[in-house]
């Protein structure tokens, strides 16, 4: 039953054929010597010298960082309290608004979200700039961040905090030193999200910007318009690493502890 | 005391920065263009009074969508775009996501892991790693020509097609993901019964399997049509001048015309048109929800 | 030391508590008992903080806490999901209440040392609570709650989640220290076993309300009412009308054509009322011939024989068609036993052996 069929082996292998050559080519010709991006003429590494020379893409990739910190870190501190008052808050007036609101976002199209953000910093009369994308991607992603921090509070033993404040912890003492810690795992993959929600929007970062900041999406969108090019490709080839590299140590760290878990608890039953 | 503001903050977050911005696209969309700065009519003004103001406001932007053939067409191929690639998105994600639920267990994280990895990567990135394969001198019509199946490329890139792919490739971990999830719970033994019960492989697939993996089938879909409705970057990058879709359609009006007005109505229809699939969605998620 | 007061709790339309007056001495190991959904639960949290009564006062020591926030409370509860901290050690565990009464470092170690020593667990101190076993989380929960001297300890469930052996371990732990600490426990439990064996005292409630307040031997011998003595253990219900018979008897008529049956009662009944005898089986007497100086005798069909090891249950049907059980300790080997199934044989009890019940 185990083995699997010839029908299942062809199509997961298909499928991730499929999910990854176009990538996997984007990092062969990002070491391509020649500028036509799809003719092979040796190996070279020149298109990364090239590009971190080009000051225009590393001001952007500054500001992209800057304002993916910025804006995961407040839509995670955000989206946590959301997701507390979600779960935890009991009935409130406009409650059904604020869930509303919650889930909107996620389901609203860039361009709307983008395109009204701007008419409201235009409204009244606020400069965009770095500030003002924060502020947009704090809004959408902390809706992100509630969603993943409140799926984790729904499941949350809450005789645990009750212990707390039997025990004699303030209720705002008794959510920083058990409540916090458990969901901890929840709050930082939902700051992860948050950060490369931020690190990837184009279309909301393009109405909210304004031209004294320019982040790498929109740089690359304005470039990438215009055709292909290497010094895109090797850009490509260092972002799909970094995350490549973040994604398989996450997931091993977490195979790890989960597998030691599982380890432990057999052993404290045995014993 | 504490609760209240704790409460508040969130809330008035969220009021600001969605409600708010929203509630000034639909005023926009009921204004009139004006060449001026901010580029539409009526400016609130509070000596004349919301009264005087209100009067000034029309649907004349919504006639106008109506008169003029391209924003409808656009909704219409919108539509149609979404429709078709979800139909192929299904069709490509459901076997991969049959393949991970009946791999070997030992295999599933990791497998699970190469589903989840493109979707962190940049989404920009995706579709723009398609653009080398698809031109008229890219890899595939490079590969197709090698083989001999054609001996000139086809042009594939800024067609409708390429838009297609395009989508089904950036789409498809959302589709993978929630069938994986619904075949996973599936009990391997009730396809051991219906195959006892005398159905064939086939059969049973068909009268079994599917019929339990529908709430994944339904979030999937909807998972990508409803994304797909107001997508802006794959129809811009890959798609070409004739592929119209409503995202492009409104960031043109914006950018290129600066008619506000107009952009606000195609926000304000486009929003329109994706509230029966979220209600349809959520529906369905809470049905699910319900089941567990 | 604890005073209910006509406390009622509503929910909406529920009533969980209702108009409840109760007293809890101290040093006292106080069982509620009763099935799930009769407010037992409710009661305990309300002592603990998380419930506010809807009417009614609740004094502990004579103040009334209902101002006082849980955290403020001397009052420490054992949770039924033991609800260890799983981020925390067993050490930090236990410590985590003393913390929060900024209390010196040195008297924090001695004391979470006091209660592993008193727990058992010394070995475990450094693990974190998965790394345990669930009769040593019960114990880790029990150490936790009694480290801030709570002058009340409240125990919700504390035995559910272990198994049946392990329980009657336990059983005997928790009164060991119940009695070390001097500590009023107050313990709430679907389990009437659990209640009768370690509680000093017995509530059994229903439907939000007290129905008896007894210690456990007086709860089995003399329920106050017809749900009492179906709840607590197993017992024989024959319904009939009382007719008085000198000072504390009475002649029970319960079936025509049968004698009477002679019982002696503390509850008072008129002529002709309704009535119900409760008798356990353990106090009906089985025998082949008559007995010839029973108060009552009876006779019957055996339907059934359930053998339980140590004792055997006799299932004997009456010619009313109503159904006895009858118990015997199986002293011989089962190949001598008397009886087999179709047998007629002769059940008897003595006038004190049950109780009379109204309806």
């Amino acid at each position: 039953m185990n083995r699997m069929s010839w029908f299942n082996a062809v199509s997961l292998t298909l499928g991730f054929a499929f999910l990854y050559i176009p990538m996997v080519i984007l990092v062969i010709f990002s070491f391509n010597e020649s500028k036509l991006v799809t003719v092979w003429a040796g190996f070279s590494t020149k298109w990364y010298g090239e590009l971190l020379e080009n000051e225009a893409f590393l001001n952007a990739a500054w500001v992209t960082i800057k304002v993916a910190v910025f804006s995961s870190t407040m839509a995670t501190v955000l989206g946590t309290i959301a997701a507390y008052v979600l779960v935890r808050g009991g009935r409130f007036m406009g409650r059904t608004l604020f869930s509303g609101m919650i889930y909107a976002p996620l389901v609203m199209p860039e361009v709307i979200t983008g395109l009204s953000l701007l008419l409201l910093f235009i409204g009244i009369g606020l400069d965009r700039g770095v500030f003002t994308i924060v502020l947009a991607h704090t809004t959408f992603a902390m809706c992100y961040v509630s969603v993943v921090v409140s799926s984790r509070l729904v499941t949350f033993d809450r005789s645990l905090e009750e212990a707390a404040l039997d025990l004699g912890c303030s209720p705002a003492e008794a959510f920083r030193l058990v409540t916090l810690p458990i969901i901890a795992p929840a709050v930082i993959s939902g700051w992860l999200l948050a950060f490369t929600l931020s690190l990837d929007d184009l279309v909301i970062a393009s109405f909210t910007s304004g031209p004294s900041a320019t982040t790498l999406p929109i740089k690359i969108f304005s470039a990438v318009r215009l055709g292909v090019s290497p010094e895109i490709n090797a850009l490509s080839t260092i972002m799909i690493s970094i995350v490549t590299v973040g994604v398989i140590t996450a997931s091993l760290v977490t195979k790890h502890q989960v597998a030691r878990q599982k380890r432990e608890e057999q052993a404290a039953e045995r014993a | 005391m504490r609760r209240f503001v704790l409460i508040a903050i969130p809330y008035v977050w969220l009021l600001a920065l969605f409600l708010v911005p929203f509630a000034i696209v639909l005023k926009i969309a009921l204004s009139d263009a004006a060449v001026a700065r901010p580029p539409y009519f009526p400016q609130f003004d509070w000596a004349e009074g919301i009264a005087a103001f209100i009067a000034e406001l029309d649907f004349e932007n919504f006639v106008w969508l109506t008169e003029d053939d391209l924003y409808w067409k656009a909704y219409l191929s919108s539509l149609k775009i979404a429709v078709i690639s979800t139909f192929f998105t299904l069709l490509a994600g459901y076997p991969i996501a049959y393949g991970m639920a009946r791999a070997p267990e030992e295999w599933r994280p990791t497998l699970m892991m190469l589903v989840i990895l493109p979707f962190w990567t940049s989404f920009l990135i995706r579709v723009y790693a398609w653009m080398g394969i698809l031109s008229n001198e890219g890899f595939l019509n490079q590969f197709l020509m090698w083989i001999g199946v054609i001996s000139e490329p086809l042009t594939i890139l800024n067609t409708n097609s390429a838009v297609y792919i395009g989508i089904v490739y950036t789409y498809l971990p959302f589709m993978i993901l929630p069938v994986y999830s619904a075949l996973e719970r599936l009990d391997g033994s009730l396809i051991e019964a219906a195959e006892d019960l005398g159905c064939s492989r086939l059969t049973a697939f068909w009268l079994v399997t599917i019929p339990l993996s529908k709430t994944g089938i339904i979030a999937g879909s909807f998972l990508v049509f409803i994304p797909v409705l107001g997508e802006f970057v794959i129809p811009s990058l890959l798609g070409g001048s004739d592929t119209l879709m409503i995202g492009k359609v409104l960031w043109e009006e914006f950018f290129s015309n600066r008619d506000w007005p107009v952009a606000s109505a195609v926000a304000v229809v486009l929003l329109l048109l994706l509230v029966i699939p979220i209600v349809l969605f959520q529906r369905n998620q809470q049905k699910q929800q319900e089941a567990e | 030391m604890i005073h209910f007061q006509n406390v009622t709790k509503r929910y909406g339309e529920f009533t969980a508590i209702d108009n409840l007056t109760i007293d809890i001495y101290e040093r006292e190991f106080y069982a509620l008992l009763g099935p799930s959904g009769c407010g037992k639960t409710t009661l305990m949290r309300m002592l603990a903080g998380f419930e506010t009564p809807t009417e009614g006062k609740i004094f502990l020591a004579g103040q009334d806490i209902a101002p006082v926030p849980p955290n403020k409370r001397a009052v420490n509860m054992m949770f039924q999901s033991y609800a260890l901290f799983p981020h925390l050690s067993i050490w930090e565990n236990i410590a985590f209440g003393l913390k929060r009464e900024k209390m010196p470092k040195h008297d924090i170690n001695d004391r979470v040392e006091e209660m592993l020593r008193l727990t058992r667990l010394e070995k475990f101190a450094r693990r974190k609570p998965h790394q345990i076993s669930g009769g040593q989380r019960q114990r880790v929960a029990l150490a936790r709650s009694l480290a801030k001297h709570p002058k009340l300890l409240l125990l919700d469930e504390p035995l559910g989640a272990l198994d049946k052996k392990l329980r009657q371990d336990t059983q005997f732990e928790l009164m060991d220290i119940q009695e070390k600490t001097g500590t009023t426990f107050v313990i709430v439990t679907h389990d009437q076993e659990e209640a009768m064996t370690v509680a000093s005292r017995v509530a059994v409630m229903d439907h939000g309300k007290i129905i008896q307040v007894s210690t456990p031997d007086r709860i089995y011998e003399n329920p106050n009412s017809v749900y009492v003595a179906d709840f607590i253990g197993d017992v024989n219900l024959i319904e009939g009308t009382a007719k008085l018979n000198g000072s504390d008897s009475y002649a029970m008529s319960w079936h025509e054509g049968h004698a009477p049956l002679s019982i002696k009662s503390p509850n008072a009944f008129s002529d002709g009322q309704k009535c119900h005898l409760a008798i356990r089986p353990e106090k009906v007497a089985i025998s082949a011939d008559q007995p010839a100086e029973a108060d009552n005798a009876v006779q019957g069909r055996i339907l059934d024989i359930a053998y339980l090891g140590n004792i055997s249950t006799y299932h004997v049907e009456l010619p009313t068609g109503a159904v006895i059980k009858a118990q015997t300790a199986n002293t011989r080997r089962i190949a001598r036993r008397a009886f087999t199934w179709e047998d007629t044989v002769w059940l008897s009890w003595t006038a004190t052996a049950g109780v009379l019940l109204a309806d």
